[in-house]
């Protein structure tokens, strides 16, 4: 088991690497350094200039030398005046440093963002945490719902009760985010007044008002497919030998759904629950962007619009780590409930 | 001027009126199913439940949609006039009389007609990226399967790579204004469209490669039609000039078939893995038959009750990667009519007016709907066998 883990993460760490080196390449293409060039220059600049300044922030050297200053085994080079051989910081808002340094995302130096003006650290982690409450939130409502829909639908299959959870859930599948938030606020905001269809002022305070909206969106798309999953865990287990011998001991049937049933049925979807992580990374971003919450996926967002490399390559290893690491955890949690699966 | 309304009745009235040729056409396919769903295997059993009628229903009423679009639909749906601006439903356009059915929008063009026309965008790339998404993963989960050892390892880790980046991560670096100036898209474009070219090719290879006469035809065939639709749309060099594409669409097209087909490799694998224990499939090794053959004309069509639920859950997925798109504001031209640009440039102003916002969300959800329920029935239908 033990080795086993060590593998896994290994090859985490070697995806990771690759992952990160795409995102890279696709980041420094020609058009998407002219944009960064434009950007951060002023108004009506000539194209020698645009170059100049590529060529002063060290964004012409050779790319797995750049490759290498972000990650932290090549040292990063201050911008040297030619004529006088002076050195100054590459970006004065960032603290970088005047000498050569080795400082990349080993050393815990995530870069700079050019679109905040600031650190990529100082940008990306209170974002991180914002967004986590908002997950926290999401899974707190999507995991007892969907749950609770799918051992109601899976406890007697073909039932009334079962066709129209199913046929709810399979409705709740087909909707994406961007559907339910417009089709909520409709409702919710714009007819009934109860809720606010803008959560931007949630970074000062969370309320009632201004968060349900986004956590019932971003929760919506998820409960019909961990629900279905449920159902048919649970129909799988109300067919095993041990439910009828309960049944014909003369238990009630409920008390066989809650002391026999329950637990053996909430193994599947435990696993389902932690490969749906990578969609609601998905979703956190529409989500974030339609409620204007400032989070991990408004930054994202930001940064890919501006080609903001170093904020980018922070935001794609972290998504790209959850994703990984949550597939990590489902596979060791599965050997962990499930005794009679072990991993080799 | 004031616009001049009808009444809520008469709209819904209109609208179903306008919607005629659909509801002929699925009067008379619905019907001709009906009659005959003894003789139609597994299509006709779908007949057989509510779910099943309700997904039958709702796809082909999209997909009459999409073909009579310029029928139903009483407007441009790029066309602007100007008097209708911010319009509620039911307004009457003064100069034709004719109706803004669902209102108009912030840039006075006609809700109805571009939802009409926006279920043609979603309907040509949804089912042909994911035609192309199952060939690429078919090529490549069969082998992967079949063999195990190395090929398995790398296709594996590639396709675990490729399903570990964010959807919406991808996109953002895949299908920018930027990119389509590096010959990346066409790359990718070059390398997925082959796939459906060499698979033909070897599925007729492996059959018929004893059977001068079948198979010089259907290899000239695979060869002919395949480069020409490969010319058009790799290289835009389509010498009748029928197959085009737009730069932008063919971007949109090859990131929407990456993020889907190692998908598709995944579940062809595994199901290749379980059915390569089968005793029809060591009858064929014993045989001597090649490993090609086995892969192609064993194990691919015994694992084709899995991989058409797929499909149609997989069309479903594509129809909403394509509107995250067009809500990101990715790829498809800002004008465009199709669902999702339409639910981004709404949601804006959902606080002046939710008219044109409803429309297309309701067209997506349900022909997503649609597609759920005929896989959900399919699934069913297949597991009675």
């Amino acid at each position: 088991m033990f080795s086993f883990i060590i593998r896994r993460i290994g090859t985490i760490l070697l995806t990771m690497l690759c992952l990160t080196l795409v995102v890279f390449f696709l980041v420094n293409l020609e058009p998407n350094l002219k944009k960064l060039a434009i950007s951060q220059t002023e108004m009506h600049t000539s194209a020698e200039q645009l170059e100049s300044w590529l060529v002063n922030h060290g964004y012409r050297q050779n790319f797995f030398v750049r490759y290498g200053q972000w990650l932290g085994v090549v040292p990063k080079q201050p911008i040297t005046d030619p004529a006088t051989g002076k050195t100054t910081q590459r970006f004065s808002f960032c603290n970088d440093p005047v000498v050569p340094t080795f400082s990349g995302v080993i050393e815990g130096d995530f870069g700079c963002s050019t679109k905040f003006k600031t650190t990529v650290g100082a940008k990306l982690f209170p974002a991180l945490g914002a967004t986590g409450i908002l997950m926290l939130c999401v899974l707190g409502v999507m995991v007892p719902v969907s749950l609770l829909v799918g051992i109601l639908a899976g406890m007697r299959e073909g039932s009334r009760t079962d066709r129209v959870l199913s046929v709810a859930s399979i409705a709740s599948t087909a909707t994406p985010e961007y559907v339910s938030g417009v089709i909520f606020t409709v409702i919710f905001a714009s007819w009934l007044g109860w809720l606010n269809g803008s959560a931007a002022s949630a970074s000062q305070g969370i309320t009632f008002y201004n968060f349900t909206l986004p956590v019932i969106t971003l929760a919506i798309y998820g409960i019909g497919y961990i629900a279905r999953m449920t159902r048919a865990s649970m129909v799988e287990v109300m067919t095993q030998q041990y439910i009828r011998t309960a049944r014909l001991k003369g238990l009630s049937f409920g008390n066989v759904v809650v002391k026999h049933a329950l637990r053996n049925a909430l193994i599947a979807p435990f696993t389902v629950i932690m490969l749906q992580f990578p969609w609601l990374l998905t979703g956190v971003v529409i989500v974030e962007v339609m409620f204007r919450y400032q989070g991990f996926g408004y930054t994202l967002v930001e940064a890919a619009g501006n080609n903001d490399i170093d904020l980018l390559l922070g935001c794609s290893l972290v998504s790209v780590f959850i994703v990984l690491i949550t597939q990590l955890i489902s596979d060791v949690g599965y050997a962990f409930l499930n005794p009679r699966i072990r991993v080799q | 001027m004031q616009a001049q309304y009808i009444s809520a009745s008469a709209i819904i009235l209109e609208v179903l009126w306008r919607f005629w040729p659909v509801w002929l056409a699925l009067a008379i396919v619905m019907g001709a199913s009906f009659i005959y769903k003894k003789k139609l295997a597994l299509y006709g059993q779908l007949f057989d439940s509510g779910v099943g009628i309700a997904g039958v229903f709702i796809c082909l009423f999209w997909l009459f949609t999409a073909i009579f679009a310029s029928t139903i639909s009483p407007f441009d749906p790029l066309g602007q006039i100007p008097i209708m601006k911010d319009t509620l439903p039911g307004a009457i356009e003064p100069q034709s009389g004719l109706v803004y059915l669902f209102g108009g929008d912030k840039l006075a063009r006609d809700v109805f007609s571009r939802m009409v026309y926006g279920s043609q965008i979603v309907l040509i790339i949804a089912p042909a990226a994911t035609g192309f998404a199952l060939m690429v993963g078919i090529t490549l989960g069969l082998p992967a399967g079949y063999y195990g050892g190395k090929i398995d390892s790398i296709l594996s880790f590639l396709a675990n790579l490729v399903l570990a980046f964010p959807v919406i991560l991808l996109f953002y670096l895949l299908v920018t204004p930027g990119i389509m100036d590096t010959p990346i898209p066409y790359a990718l474009a070059g390398v997925f469209f082959l796939f459906p070219i060499i698979f033909f090719c070897v599925l007729f290879w492996t059959r018929y490669k004893n059977r001068p006469d079948r198979i010089y035809i259907l290899l000239g065939l695979t060869l002919i039609v395949g480069g020409w639709i490969y010319l058009g749309l790799v290289f835009d060099r389509d010498p009748l000039k029928i197959v085009h594409i737009d730069p932008n669409q063919l971007n949109i097209f090859v990131a929407v078939v990456f993020a889907s087909s190692p998908g598709v490799f995944r579940i062809v694998r595994g199901l290749t893995m379980d059915i390569k224990t089968r005793d029809y499939v060591a009858a064929a090794q014993t045989r001597g038959e090649s490993p090609w053959y086995i892969m192609l004309w064993e194990i691919l069509p015994n694992a084709r009750g899995p991989l058409i639920v797929d499909a149609c859950l997989r069309i479903g997925y594509t129809t909403i990667l394509l509107g995250t798109l067009g809500y990101f504001g990715l790829g498809l031209a800002p004008e465009s009519p199709d669902w999702g640009t339409a639910i981004k440039d709404a949601s804006r102003l959902l606080r002046s007016f939710i008219h044109p916002a409803l429309p297309p969300t309701i067209a997506l959800m349900s022909f997503v709907l649609g597609l759920n329920l005929l896989a959900d029935s399919l699934r069913e239908q297949s597991m009675k066998d």
